[in-house]
């Protein structure tokens, strides 16, 4: 897979913060690479340094295969666009904010119309391109933001928290477009978020950013299969649970986690822990099931949020608990609120945080 | 009842079409209009670099533009009288008092803090990201700029009515600059304080009434214009 961009060395500084350090970086071609990191961990920085509207303090950029310099950003910048997690209109309508980028690229308006309508179908916003674009809902107003960047069918696309402060219905929308991006549209997308679900769903690759710097960055599963303290502390990690440890004689350690939930977990630890069980580790049934997981639970489905071909429930075992299953188990098995349902999970998938 | 009596003959004046009114309300529209449409040429780049950007002194400047807003017409109008005065004025040689041109200078001049203030109020209300989403869609750094200008265009719309407003309505400056020459400098507010001293109070209600018409009437028409695009 060839490199579209890199960042090699590259340092960002205002008065006197740092708000990149020394980072190395590199997006491969036909990725989404996630940016995961707390708030002020330099990811809006990061990618506006590779929208070409922010200059490094130091360091190298390049992008296709090119040193970006004074000269040349303005002519990468047609190559590269942003979606600001704020969402930034033109006090105009639906059609005019979307048009904008493309009649700067001098397009033909048979060829300008066509992608409005094209991108706007992407976001599920046909018919909307007479409508004043500031008197949308804050949902429609992020997809028509996502739609004018679409269009312009940059060889890379930058995503700032695509879905903060979403509603669940438009959280699914953004992400099958932006799903369909990079399917359909072989677009390059870095996507900036302290949203762990979405950072399991959506990137080829995860890169964790703490204090202006990259700590790891690899597949979901290797970034986020061990949870580490820094993740804890900032993503949206659900199922993490404190509690007391106990080593028994099998070899295995018990956690009491609170209202008589107790956990098994492999290796042998003593005292106060905090442990995380991953959403997709956990079996759900409609009844009790014979199975070699040690972990076994009698609950009560007590939220349902839908986000896309997923479903998240909540379900109280006493202690709440996140489990995900494709949307295609939930409609067959045909749960629904305070539905009760049985939850099973290997000691194994019990990780010490 | 002379005032009544002169409302009538003015109401007759005006609606029998009097040359010498045609004359003098058209000459007002288009000193005021240039003075206005010149004040917001050099006005706008100022009000953008203060609007959009942070440099020592943005404030100061700020705040001088601000209270040259209600800078006294006559004062500025015999400070231009001193400096285009014939004899000794600095631009005497110019050749410039007691002409129209004369007159567009000083009222560019009076209205340029109007224009330079309400044009960065409305500019940096403009959400500071515009110009950083015009750029990432592709747009150099004038077409940003223009993006911001859009973005601020009602207030600039309302800088420009505010100025020749006040341009339109300004005694000071016309009478020392530009005097009152029969056919050739005569406007509606000197015609008035003429006319006064005439004791023709009838002519005079007449292009009072006139200049109050106009200026309702273009405020109306740009609230009317700026309503149609929303």
């Amino acid at each position: 897979m060839s490199i579209i961009a890199e960042l090699r060395e590259v340092t960002k500084s205002f008065a006197n913060q740092i708000a990149l350090n020394n980072v190395n970086l590199q997006v491969r071609e036909g990725e989404i690479l996630g940016l995961l990191g707390p708030n002020g961990s330099g990811k809006t920085t990061l990618l506006k340094i590779l929208a070409f509207i922010e200059k490094p303090t130091k360091g190298e950029v390049n992008f296709g295969g090119r040193q970006v310099k004074d000269s040349n950003a303005g002519q990468m910048r047609m190559e590269s666009t942003l979606v600001f997690q704020k969402t930034v209109l033109f006090s105009t309508t639906v059609h005019n904010n979307v048009v904008y980028g493309l009649k700067i690229r001098g397009k033909p308006k048979k060829e300008v119309e066509e992608l409005v309508r094209k991108t706007l179908k992407m976001v599920q916003l046909e018919g909307f391109e007479k409508r004043h674009a500031k008197r949308l809902s804050g949902g429609e107003q992020q997809r028509v933001a996502l739609a004018r960047a679409l269009a312009l069918n940059t060889r890379l696309l930058l995503l700032d928290e695509p879905t903060a402060n979403l509603d669940p219905k438009n959280v699914s929308i953004v992400e099958e477009a932006i799903a369909a991006a990079n399917q359909e549209l072989k677009t390059t997308i870095v996507m900036a978020t302290h949203n762990m679900f979405q950072a399991k769903k959506l990137p080829h690759r995860i890169a964790l950013m703490e204090n202006g710097k990259i700590g790891e960055i690899g597949t979901p599963t290797e970034v986020l299969g061990k949870l580490s303290k820094t993740l804890a502390s900032f993503a949206a990690v659900d199922n993490i649970f404190t509690g007391t440890a106990k080593t028994t004689e099998d070899g295995t350690t018990h956690v009491e986690i609170g209202s008589s939930v107790k956990l098994e977990m492999t290796g042998q630890y003593n005292g106060d822990v905090s442990v995380f069980i991953s959403p997709e580790d956990i079996i759900l049934s409609k009844s009790r099931f014979a199975s070699s997981a040690r972990n076994a639970f009698k609950g009560k489905i007590i939220e349902i949020s839908d986000s896309g071909s997923l479903v998240r429930l909540r379900v109280d075992v006493g202690k709440l608990v996140t489990v995900q299953i494709t949307k295609r188990s939930f409609n067959e098995m045909e749960l629904g609120l305070n539905a009760e349902v049985f939850l099973a999970f290997k000691a194994s998938s019990v990780q010490i945080v | 009842m002379e005032l009544l009596d002169g409302l009538i003959k003015a109401l007759q004046l005006i609606f029998s079409g009097n040359p010498k009114l045609v004359e003098m309300t058209l000459r007002s529209l288009f000193v005021s209009g240039s003075a206005t449409v010149i004040a917001t040429l050099w006005g706008i780049p100022i009000a953008m670099g203060l609007g959009l950007r942070n440099f020592h002194g943005r404030t100061l400047m700020k705040t001088i533009f601000t209270t040259l807003i209600g800078m006294p017409t006559v004062a500025l109008g015999f400070f231009l009288f001193l400096i285009f005065s014939r004899e000794n004025g600095p631009l005497g040689f110019l050749g410039l008092l007691y002409t129209p041109t004369a007159i567009i200078i000083g009222e560019a001049i009076l209205v340029t803090p109007i224009v330079v203030s309400l044009a960065t109020t409305a500019i940096e209300a403009v959400d500071p990201e515009i110009m950083s989403l015009a750029r990432t869609l592709g747009a150099s750094d004038a077409q940003a700029a223009f993006a911001v200008l859009k973005e601020a265009s009602n207030g600039i719309f309302l800088a420009g009515v505010a100025s020749f407003n006040r341009a339109i309505g300004e005694l000071g400056v016309a009478m020392f600059v530009g005097g009152f020459i029969a056919g050739s400098t005569e406007l509606l507010t000197t015609g008035i304080k003429v006319e006064l001293d005439k004791n023709n109070i009838d002519v005079a209600i007449g292009l009072a009434l006139i200049l109050l018409a106009l200026v309702f009437g273009i405020t109306l028409a740009i609230n009317v214009i700026q309503r149609r695009r929303k």
